[in-house]
């Protein structure tokens, strides 16, 4: 059980696939110009990280080790079509403004990432709370973005207006925004859990990830 | 006799030029510009160049308090930043845009990646670039020239773009009026005279080369004459020399110490690269004015710049 949770947890900070491992950027910085849209990009991408980690982990060994990527990447795509159509049916607008980045989640790095790092080497039940753990800290790192974004670039917060005679900083809900935003986070959170990093885990996120 | 044997590492002459003193020399040669701007535009461009100076400055002594380093506000470095936003800002922006413009250059352009000598792109013109993107409302509207209750006009650049009017007369200006500064635009970019007698100086003093000015204005005024909307070799050289914000860019933004090639041969070619991108986009880009987007796209090049040009060590021959 204690193991369970330490799988859990280690995805939302210490290896956050955004802040972290640095992966996934291409949605993190597209979708993140609203709360709204980063909540249901982080929702569907947990949901394909859970799902995937936990198919793949239960046919890990009878997966010809050749082949795995072409595999792993059938499996996610399963899912993916599954939330792509759920969306289109449930949440029309919400598919409208995330767009193109909904079918990305196929190539997501992140997706990827756990399936080859961690799903086919370890068990259904750890896989199962290790996607849940990236999903989630994937999620809370898309929301921290967007709410800095939508509130200093737009003036609004889940789409509700904040301070009244505000001039929103444009550029903010702009690719630029997105770049800087990112780069101060990071930068936050490396300076935060900085001596840690270096101290006990030398290279353990870089060797994690994919490329 | 012992104590009169100094041991040390070359360089041996130093010229007593120090960073602080050349940065100050830029605000000098700066300052008649500004005093044109305010004659010209009145006290409002006064209030935007104090704001923006303040908030440069402020947010630099801010900075290094907060990260326990030295206070370096009296080098000039951030007063020059501080200068250089207020001149490519309208008179009539609301006071926030200076200040918002200034922390921006100071905090996230220069000491975001390390202070002074090691930001890539000039803060000023990033920041000019950040407020440009953020509010292009407030941006965008200029001040009639000498116009006592701040009437809007449009730039000259902006007229042409916007193909209301063919040549210089149907501006209802001369070249004189452009050498003054009769016409809207920036408040420090419009007195070409002010500027050139700035860049005179800082040419005398060796404190800037004439490469990069030179390669800038030059490719920038054939280009326009060579590819102009009426026709081949009919553009009009002057005037598009003299119309934008190319003086104040080619002079005392396209030479900054920090953000352009270290060699003579390297600023020729960072001065003709701007004036190449400045042509791109005024002749076919969105914007009237591509001076400052110019320059900020040569910065990124700079280390590239740097490498091709890199000099023949002494003693080494040249083919190895």
């Amino acid at each position: 059980m204690k193991r369970l949770f330490k799988e859990f947890t280690k995805g939302i900070i210490i290896e956050n696939p955004t802040f972290g491992l640095v992966l996934g950027l291409c949605p993190t910085l597209a979708v993140s110009t609203s709360v709204r849209n980063a909540l249901g990009m982080g929702l569907a991408a947990t949901f394909v990280l859970i799902c995937s980690n936990i198919i793949i982990s239960s046919v890990r060994r009878v997966i010809p080790n050749q082949i795995r990527i072409p595999c792993f990447i059938v499996i996610i795509a399963t899912f993916v079509t599954i939330v792509e159509m759920l969306m289109k049916a449930y949440f029309p607008a919400l598919n409208v403004s995330l767009g193109i980045f909904v079918p990305l989640i196929v190539v997501n790095c992140i997706v990827l990432g756990r399936a080859e790092a961690f799903a086919c080497k370890n068990p259904v039940l750890p896989s199962l709370f290790d996607g849940l753990g990236m999903g989630v800290g994937f999620t809370l790192a898309l929301i921290i973005i967007a709410s800095i974004r939508e509130v200093l670039g737009a003036g609004k917060f889940l789409g509700f207006h904040l301070i009244k005679g505000f001039e929103p900083i444009g550029v903010m809900v702009l690719a630029p925004g997105a770049l800087l935003t990112l780069g101060f986070l990071i930068g936050l959170v490396n300076y935060l859990n900085g001596k840690k990093v270096t101290r006990n885990r030398p290279s353990e996120a870089r060797e994690n990830g994919c490329k | 006799m012992a104590d009169k044997l100094y041991v040390g590492v070359s360089p041996h002459i130093h010229s007593r030029e120090s960073v602080s003193k050349v940065m100050w020399a830029v605000c000098l040669a700066l300052i008649p510009s500004g005093i044109a701007g305010v004659f010209i535009f009145g006290l409002s461009a006064l209030r935007v160049i104090l704001i923006s100076i303040l908030s440069c400055v402020c947010t630099e002594a801010l900075i290094q308090k907060s990260r326990g380093k030295k206070i370096t506000i009296a080098d000039g470095s951030a007063v020059l930043t501080g200068l250089l936003l207020a001149y490519n800002l309208s008179s009539s922006v609301p006071f926030w845009i200076p200040l918002a413009g200034g922390i921006f250059a100071i905090a996230v352009c220069k000491q975001a990646f390390g202070g002074l000598g090691a930001n890539i792109f000039n803060p000023a013109l990033a920041a000019r670039a950040f407020l440009l993107a953020s509010w292009p409302k407030q941006m965008t509207g200029f001040t009639k020239p000498f116009s006592l209750d701040a009437i809007s006009s449009a730039t000259p650049l902006v007229i042409l773009k916007e193909q209301s009017a063919k040549s210089l007369s149907d501006l209802g200006l001369s070249y004189g009026d452009l050498f003054l500064g009769r016409r809207g635009g920036c408040l420090g970019e419009v007195c070409v005279i002010a500027l050139l007698l700035g860049a005179a100086y800082l040419l005398w003093k060796g404190y800037i080369w004439p490469q990069a000015p030179a390669g800038f204005i030059l490719s920038l005024g054939f280009l326009s004459w060579v590819f102009s909307p009426q026709g081949f070799f009919k553009g009009d050289f002057l005037f598009s020399i003299l119309s934008g914000g190319l003086i104040l860019g080619a002079f005392f933004m396209a030479t900054d110490y920090v953000t352009t090639p270290l060699t003579k041969k390297g600023q020729l070619v960072f001065g003709i690269g701007c004036g190449l991108i400045a042509f791109v986009i005024r002749r076919f880009g969105g914007y009237p004015e591509g001076v400052s987007y110019s320059i900020l796209m040569m910065n990124a090049a700079v280390p590239l710049i740097d490498r091709w040009v890199r000099p023949r060590r002494y003693g080494v021959s040249k083919n190895r």
